[in-house]
């Protein structure tokens, strides 16, 4: 049974409107701060103001004083009870992973690390309390620079005697996937072309709308809590694991989560020491983080230094890439913050065909707070190195970028393809989607534009920004995270209960925080099951309701989540054909199931899947040996990521006088697989590009000499506004994926992924002129006109 | 603690407040009108908008004592014996929202720019909603329920593209 044609009376492939919204926009919602629980009690946390020092005194006896205070508690007094954060992936068996307390004691190892916590009666005044807490503090040297810390010259972690985590590396030819880069190197700079470059992926904030915010209620059989994650399976495991307190006496619930991008599917300290608090005074609590808290010590992305060399022929035909990486991981290596550079590692090579790649990266230690997945995780840095190097390319060739992609990449007719990486990327048409895309843009017309600006020597120049990608989505085959050393698996799990009353509840493991899972999968279920769209019910993020699941993030859900419940649905059907054909007294050969009625063939008698329900229920005229319940639950491991791509086009206007970039048009055609609600998917993709852009243009986590953070207020760090951004021209091409029977892809990164290189390379084209090659991110308005004056005075 | 009478979402209300509590803090803690709600602490992401004797406020930049005597109207007093308001529906209707986190003050401010200028070109729009933040839709289809709410966008074209 397939369910990928668009028949007009289908689910999939309509435009419906949202099930959440009803809730969302009229305030009848559930935030977790806004439980409120009889004799609860609020949490506020004492943060080091110091990147790395001694704590040499913590005198809480004036705080304890206070006016509504119920207990003030520092490290020491946690210390068997607070469990710890941990880190689910050692990239490497010798991985150096840093101890990860929720609260320290002893040494602080980055500028906001909780040194005590504040119980009290009201938010204001644990808030109030926590500024009688005296904490004195002796300052160490602090590693702050990812390079100088990459070199040992001052340790994050003194006692480790080395901030190198992990060394992780890829080597074709030691892989048997492709040959010596080296030698591709040197051929190429003995008759060829050498591309060398080194990029800086700056420090970024997920800066998600809604605060983290986490209440425990320790008062009934099981310790329940509420936390705005993306991943409550995973957090109740956690504190399963490093508390002792059984799995089984745990149940976290994700209610509405106010998006995440990366940045809440952390175990946090801010949990666990609610959690810890709650259990210790037998009292609900309740931890809600400021802003300024969440930009300080909330997780961060990206901060590597990328240093690449490009081989190729003359005729711009790559033959290697290498890649040298510092990432940095932190004062702490977060849940799977190692990783992230390990997952781009699979990506340099993008949608070309490379003979020879390596990839090294160097996993770093400083004190800084830790990093971790923000959307993309991995592939935004590497596709942004590659594309920005594939411009380089063909400026030094002397073609149109998208000349130099087409030469390289992989046709259309040579899916499935194994790349230099080792995947095996099962479908796509680069071709298509170019073609598509250029078509949009109006490719042509607006470089004829860019050549009137160029020989009017007009103060405004235009620049054209190309940016192809392909990702790897679905996170992720099982077998394979074991063999890179990941704690986890991959699968997702879904049931369906079917009603009395017709009716459908639909359970899924993964935890949407603004996705529109209730709607997506409702339009999955009600096609295959053929019942109404409004008849079905999704629910999740609860592990008392959705007892098995591993939750949202790296595009899982619809290409995981979504064929775990395909695989259900098709298990309600078969369990529900024995007790049709009793029924109708036919034979089970002779039954056919389509829109959601089982049918005697040849004949016009049948009966709805929904009163195969209702007579399950009842169970008075079951056969013999039946079990009276037609639900289902699946557990579907994925054999192979999916593979979605595009081409994004930017055009860009630079002012040469001031720096200041103006978005002109922006055009992409990203093709995901099969949709199945394409207004979700276009919400996708425009949120993502937003987000890639902004790290392209405004947004930078900035540090001071003493490893404060400058940019933590949403004053300084710089979210782009409406008024900043414009309105996207978005289409599709459509190659179904062929690792899953929805032939669905995955698109929750795919804007973010593609948008950064596209507006870079964009600034970069209109200013070749001047000599300008490079201009690194954030390209601020003095950051581009540095770079013109400096190009000019070449 | 300092008594203030005000209107919320058409329901007279009385309370002792302490003079430093915001009116954010006073709607959502004193009254349950957890509708409105916090994203930053600098009046930055605008995610608290309500609005105040027919004006836009941030009530996170507002004390509940200067409320005292004010009506005010949350996102939770918008729709009328079940109706939605045109520009919730029209939030809905071209997917102007996620997470949902920024929408409650996103449509309260949006109304507030379409009582000002009940026919803004994008460029306006874009202008008006500068003092909120959305982190999730790129503001493409945000700015299109503005349209669509303006009666400037109809039928298929409402919807995203």
């Amino acid at each position: 049974m397939t369910v990928t044609e668009n028949a007009a009376d289908k689910e999939i492939g309509r435009d419906r409107r949202r099930k959440e919204d009803a809730r969302l926009i009229t305030g009848r919602t559930r935030w977790t701060d806004n439980i409120t629980l009889p004799g609860m009690l609020h949490l506020a946390m004492v943060r080091s103001p110091f990147a790395h020092a001694n704590i040499t005194s913590i005198d809480t006896a004036a705080a304890k004083q206070a006016v509504g205070v119920v207990a003030v508690y520092s490290g020491a007094d946690l210390a068997d009870f607070q469990g710890a954060c941990i880190n689910a992936w050692a990239v490497t068996t010798d991985q150096v992973t840093p101890p990860h307390l929720p609260m320290a004691s002893g040494r602080v190892a980055f500028a906001g690390e909780v040194v005590a916590v504040v119980v009290a009666r009201s938010a204001a005044e644990a808030h109030d309390a926590v500024e009688l807490v005296e904490v004195e503090y002796d300052e160490l040297p602090a590693a702050l620079d990812l390079k100088e810390a990459a070199e040992n010259k001052v340790l994050a972690h003194p006692d480790l005697g080395t901030n190198v985590t992990a060394v992780w590396v890829f080597d074709s030819a030691e892989a048997g996937t492709g040959s010596d880069v080296d030698a591709a190197i040197e051929t190429a700079r003995a008759d060829g072309i050498l591309i060398e470059r080194e990029y800086r992926e700056q420090r970024l904030i997920p800066s998600f709308m809604e605060p983290r915010s986490v209440v425990v209620d320790p008062t009934g059989e099981q310790i329940t809590v509420w936390s705005a994650t993306q991943v409550p399976h995973i957090l109740r495991f956690a504190i399963a694991a490093t508390t002792g307190v059984p799995e089984s006496k745990v149940r976290v619930i994700a209610p509405d989560v106010g998006g995440g991008f990366g940045g809440k599917l952390q175990q946090t300290p801010e949990e666990m020491l609610t959690f810890a608090v709650a259990r210790r005074l037998g009292k609900p609590v309740k931890y809600t983080e400021t802003r300024s808290e969440s930009l300080m010590v909330g997780h961060h992305g990206r901060d590597q230094w990328q240093r690449l060399t490009l081989s190729a022929t003359k005729e711009g035909r790559v033959t290697g890439l290498k890649v040298d990486l510092l990432a940095n991981m932190g004062a702490y290596v977060a849940i799977v913050g190692g990783g992230i550079p390990v997952l781009g590692a699979f990506m340099y090579n993008a949608i070309y065909k490379f003979p020879a790649y390596r990839f090294t990266t160097r996993n770093i230690l400083t004190n800084l707070p830790w990093t971790d997945a923000y959307r993309g995780a991995g592939r935004p840095e590497a596709t942004f190195a590659i594309e920005r190097l594939m411009d380089e390319l063909a400026n030094e060739v002397g073609v149109d970028p998208l000349e130099i992609r087409e030469l390289n990449w992989i046709k259309h007719e040579e899916f499935p393809f194994t790349t230099v990486a080792g995947l095996e990327y099962d479908s796509g048409n680069y071709e298509a989607a170019t073609a598509k895309a250029k078509d949009l843009f109006g490719y042509d017309e607006l470089r004829a534009e860019q050549k009137r600006r160029r020989e009017s020597n007009d103060p405004v120049q235009l620049g054209i920004g190309v940016s192809t990608f392909t990702e790897m989505c679905g996170l992720a085959p099982s077998r394979l995270l074991g063999q890179l050393n990941y704690g986890a698996g991959g699968w997702e799990n879904a049931s369906i209960r079917m009603l009395a009353t017709g009716k459908v509840e639909v359970i899924t493991g993964t935890s949407a925080h603004g996705q529109g899972h209730e709607t997506a999968f409702s339009q999955i279920v009600a096609d295959r099951l053929g019942v109404p769209f409004e008849d079905v019910e999704v629910l999740h993020g609860d592990t008392q309701i959705s007892p098995r699941g591993l939750d949202t993030y790296g595009s899982r859900s619809l290409v995981v989540g979504g064929e775990a419940l395909v695989r259900a649905a098709d298990k309600v059907i078969e369990k529900a054909k024995p007790i049709a054909a009793h029924l109708l007294e036919a034979s089970v050969d002779d039954l056919e199931f389509t829109d959601g009625r089982f049918g005697v063939r040849g004949t016009d008698q049948g009966m709805a899947l929904t009163e195969i329900a209702t007579a399950v229920f009842t169970a008075h005229d079951l056969p013999d040996g039946v079990e009276s319940s037609i639900d289902a639950e699946a557990t579907y491991d994925p054999v192979n990521f999916s593979y979605p791509h595009g081409t994004h086009l930017c055009a860009a206007e630079v002012d040469t006088e001031t720096g200041r970039v103006s978005l002109l048009k922006y055009a992409c055609v990203d093709d995901v697989g099969v949709i199945i609600n394409p207004l979700i998917v276009s919400g996708q993709v425009h949120g993502g590009l937003v987000q890639g852009i902004a790290q392209a243009l405004w947004e930078e986590a900035v540090y001071d000499d003493a490893g404060t953070l400058v940019s933590g207020t949403f004053t300084d760090y710089l979210l782009p506004t409406a008024a900043d951004t414009i309105s996207f021209d978005v289409g599709h091409t459509t190659s179904p994926s062929t690792t899953n029977s929805l032939g669905t892809k995955g698109v929750g990164e795919a804007g973010t992924i593609a948008s950064t290189p596209a507006v870079v390379n964009a600034i970069v084209d209109a200013l070749r002129p001047w000599g300008v090659h490079d201009i690194q991110m954030p390209c601020t308005p003095a950051r581009v006109w540095s770079a013109i004056q400096n190009g000019a005075a070449k | 603690m300092t008594r203030i009478s005000l209107t919320v979402d058409g329901m007279n209300v009385s309370d002792d407040v302490e003079p430093r509590m915001l009116l954010v803090q006073y709607l959502r803690e004193k009254l349950g009108k957890t509708g409105t709600v916090v994203g930053c602490d600098t009046s930055n992401c605008g995610a608290c908008t309500v609005h105040l004797n027919g004006e836009s406020v941030k009530s996170c930049n507002v004390l509940a004592v200067q409320a005292d005597g004010a009506e005010v109207r949350t996102i939770e007093g918008l729709a009328e014996d079940g109706r939605l308001h045109p520009v919730q529906e029209a939030f809905r209707e071209c997917h102007g929202l996620q997470c949902g986190y920024c929408t409650p003050g996103m449509i309260m401010q949006s109304i507030d720019l379409l009582r000002d200028n009940p026919n803004p070109s994008e460029e306006e729009i874009r202008q008006g909603l500068e003092g909120n933040l959305c982190r999730c839709t790129g503001y493409h289809n945000i700015v299109r329920a503005v349209q669509h709410a303006s009666g400037q966008l109809t039928g298929a074209e409402g919807g995203s593209k």
